[in-house]
């Protein structure tokens, strides 16, 4: 038994568990009861996986990133979870979970998200499976998202405006708990991230898992050992950390790098870097850490990445970051816009404003030339394109 | 024995209480909502600890929190309030946050200043049975408290037989809105439950919460289970109309 994974009680370490009011209590148990059932079989197993492959276009590449690599130093692979169906590695864990949700007898989907990606990822899988589909979105994040809004609308989705609080994903998610709340019979909660109540954070890192399955057996086949030195992966709440680090969670000698959005700065007030924040607490139903006042009133978060922008962060994190097998990082918002430009100058890629955090960080390790590391490049820019321009005119004025 | 306890051993039906947002509409109104309160004879109170992201109240409790937050209301401020008013007000009173709020100032510091401000239960609705039972059921009765559980149409007869079991105050039987009727008016479907529940013959005193808004609510919900509470209508109440005609507005409902 992994000290890193769930246990059989739904925690990591301290953290995790079920916090939830009785109004949720069936539906999380129902969920609880037949998640692992369905996961494990063999048609779920071939359903999922050839969706993954014929649907989403997996495996995605792992890119030696030669022009990036010279200039850090060291050998730097790109993990291409931009190049999914629907752009970022969201969609993995969607089609696993509307694959349950089928099988569970749901009729009525719902859903949180922040950048949107997991929102056009919920409502494409919504569509293929002819679902009806709510998400659920910050007014915030859908005014600087509005690519992202246009698609769900396309796909059929019906986009709710979260207006509480800070108008970002913490009051997405609480607008979807409510709306679960009201409809506890009909609906399945398709939740994004590594978070909420177990078994929320197992079921959607197993989803993800596929990401680091992969970088397995393609590094081996690309250098001949499957383990690199460190991988390196951004985290709001922290779903594709946990795909790309799942399958090394064991293997200590593979540095596990999260990269948290600083915003501002840590200590400006206006960041969402919640590992160095934060304290315990309960969040959408886990116990992890979370950013607080001294009343355990959470705290608003910034981070100009929508993504990010969240004051908790996955119990399997928690662990990660209390343990010390987790390296939390963080980038500001302008280092990540500066690492969005220079990969989209040295590899030609535009990587979204989430991922750049992670790439954000390479020039602050202490690379040596043959370490092996790898970047898990977890969505595509187009969502960011406004705020992309607008940074690059302010930069030439 | 509890004066909640103590209550319920008097009275056994038209149980009134009322849920009241601290803080909330001005910060210091505490004192003045719940002398009012016992004045007008509801039976106990819940006291409702503001909280930023209270995922089980509707829109006019949430609403009211982050108005509560904004004067600057904090769980000190709450207990300063009710301790400045202990020895005037005899009325039972129920604690009513976010298990979060608790973990944070420190459990058993919280246990305690509930004790000393005259707090004898809490609903804090997601706090988990399981943890309740291993952790939190020994230090709350250590401070004479206790935990009150939710029930919903959903939960199955075995659950709620346990909860009963666990329960040393009231069950708060939740009537979520997919069953609940037109506005204002309880449906066929939640009496069936109501009824239902009834049929279990549990040990614990049920106390109905959700739609509660006037007179006819009330009264129909009281044929069926030993009580009522008045949660978002009063919290609307009071943030339309301020703290001054409080006794007449709960009069009309329970009289």
């Amino acid at each position: 038994m992994s000290k890193f994974q769930v246990d059989e009680n739904g925690y990591y370490g301290q953290f995790g568990g079920a916090y939830i009011p009785e109004l949720l209590y069936p539906n999380v148990k129902e969920l609880e009861d037949n998640y692992l059932k369905i996961i494990e079989s063999d048609a779920f197993q071939k359903e999922y996986l050839y969706l993954l492959k014929q649907y989403v276009g997996r495996p995605t590449p792992l890119y030696l990133a030669p022009n990036l690599s010279e200039k850090y130093g060291a050998h730097i692979y790109l993990k291409r979870e931009d190049l999914n169906h629907t752009g970022a590695h969201k969609v993995n864990n969607t089609i696993g979970q509307i694959l349950i949700a089928k099988k569970l007898g749901k009729k009525r989907i719902i859903a949180e998200t922040g950048a949107g990606q997991h929102g056009v990822a919920t409502a494409t899988v919504c569509a293929l499976m002819n679902l009806e589909c709510i998400v659920f979105m910050g007014e915030v994040d859908i005014k600087r998202q509005s690519p992202n809004v246009a698609r769900m609308k396309m796909l059929g989705a019906t986009v709710v405006a979260a207006t509480s609080g800070s108008k970002t994903l913490k009051d997405a998610t609480n607008e979807a708990i409510r709306d679960w709340i009201q409809h506890p019979e009909e609906t399945y909660y398709l939740i994004g991230s590594v978070v909420g109540p177990h078994p929320y954070p197992d079921m959607v890192a197993r989803l993800q898992a596929i990401i680091s399955e992969e970088i397995k057996w393609q590094l081996k086949e690309q250098t001949g050992k499957e383990n690199p030195d460190a991988i390196i992966a951004c985290v709001g709440g922290g779903s594709n950390a946990a795909g790309a680090f799942y399958h090394y969670l064991d293997d200590e000698e593979v540095k596990l790098i999260a990269v948290e959005a600083a915003g501002l700065g840590v200590d400006t007030g206006e960041s969402a870097a919640t590992s160095q924040l934060g304290q315990v607490g309960v969040i959408h139903g886990s116990k992890t850490i979370l950013m607080q006042d001294e009343y355990g009133q959470i705290t608003e978060p910034y981070s100009i990445s929508a993504g990010l922008d969240y004051p908790g962060v996955g119990p399997i994190h928690a662990n990660l970051f209390e343990s010390g097998r987790g390296t939390f990082l963080n980038a500001t918002d302008d280092e990540a816009l500066q690492a969005a430009f220079e990969l989209t100058e040295l590899e030609g890629i535009i990587p979204a404003l989430e991922s750049s955090h992670a790439l954000a960080i390479l020039g602050k390790l202490d690379l040596k030339k043959d370490d092996v590391i790898v970047v898990n490049l977890s969505g595509r820019g187009d969502k960011d394109m406004e705020t992309y321009i607008n940074y690059l005119e302010a930069r030439n004025k | 024995m509890s004066k909640l306890n103590t209550l319920f051993q008097e009275k056994t039906n038209r149980l009134c209480s009322v849920y009241f947002t601290s803080g909330y509409p001005e910060l210091n109104d505490t004192a003045t909502i719940v002398k009012s309160l016992e004045k007008a004879g509801v039976d106990f109170l819940e006291v409702g600890f503001p909280y930023s992201d209270p995922m089980a109240d509707g829109p006019t409790i949430q609403e009211s929190s982050a108005v509560a937050l904004k004067n600057g209301i904090n769980l000190d401020l709450i207990f300063n309030q009710l301790e400045s008013i202990k020895e005037e007000v005899n009325i039972p009173l129920v604690g009513m946050g976010y298990l979060n709020q608790m973990l944070r100032y420190g459990d058993e510091k919280f246990c305690q200043k509930c004790q000393s401000v005259g707090i004898e239960t809490l609903i804090l609705p997601d706090m988990p049975m399981i943890e309740y039972k291993t952790i939190y059921k020994d230090m709350f009765a250590k401070y004479g408290l206790t935990n009150v559980f939710l029930i919903t149409p959903q939960t199955t007869e075995e659950r709620i037989l346990k909860i009963d079991e666990m329960t040393n105050a009231f069950i708060y039987v939740v009537a979520s809105s997919s069953i609940t009727g037109a506005k204002g008016t309880i449906s066929e479907e939640q009496i069936a439950y109501f009824d239902r529940i009834k049929s279990y013959k549990l040990k614990s005193t049920l106390i109905a919460g959700f739609g509660i808004s006037s007179k006819d609510t009330f009264d129909t919900v009281c044929e069926h289970v030993n009580g009522a509470i008045i949660g978002s209508a009063f919290v609307k109440y009071v943030g339309e109309n301020g703290v001054a005609n409080i006794e007449k507005f709960v009069k009309d409902i329970i009289d």
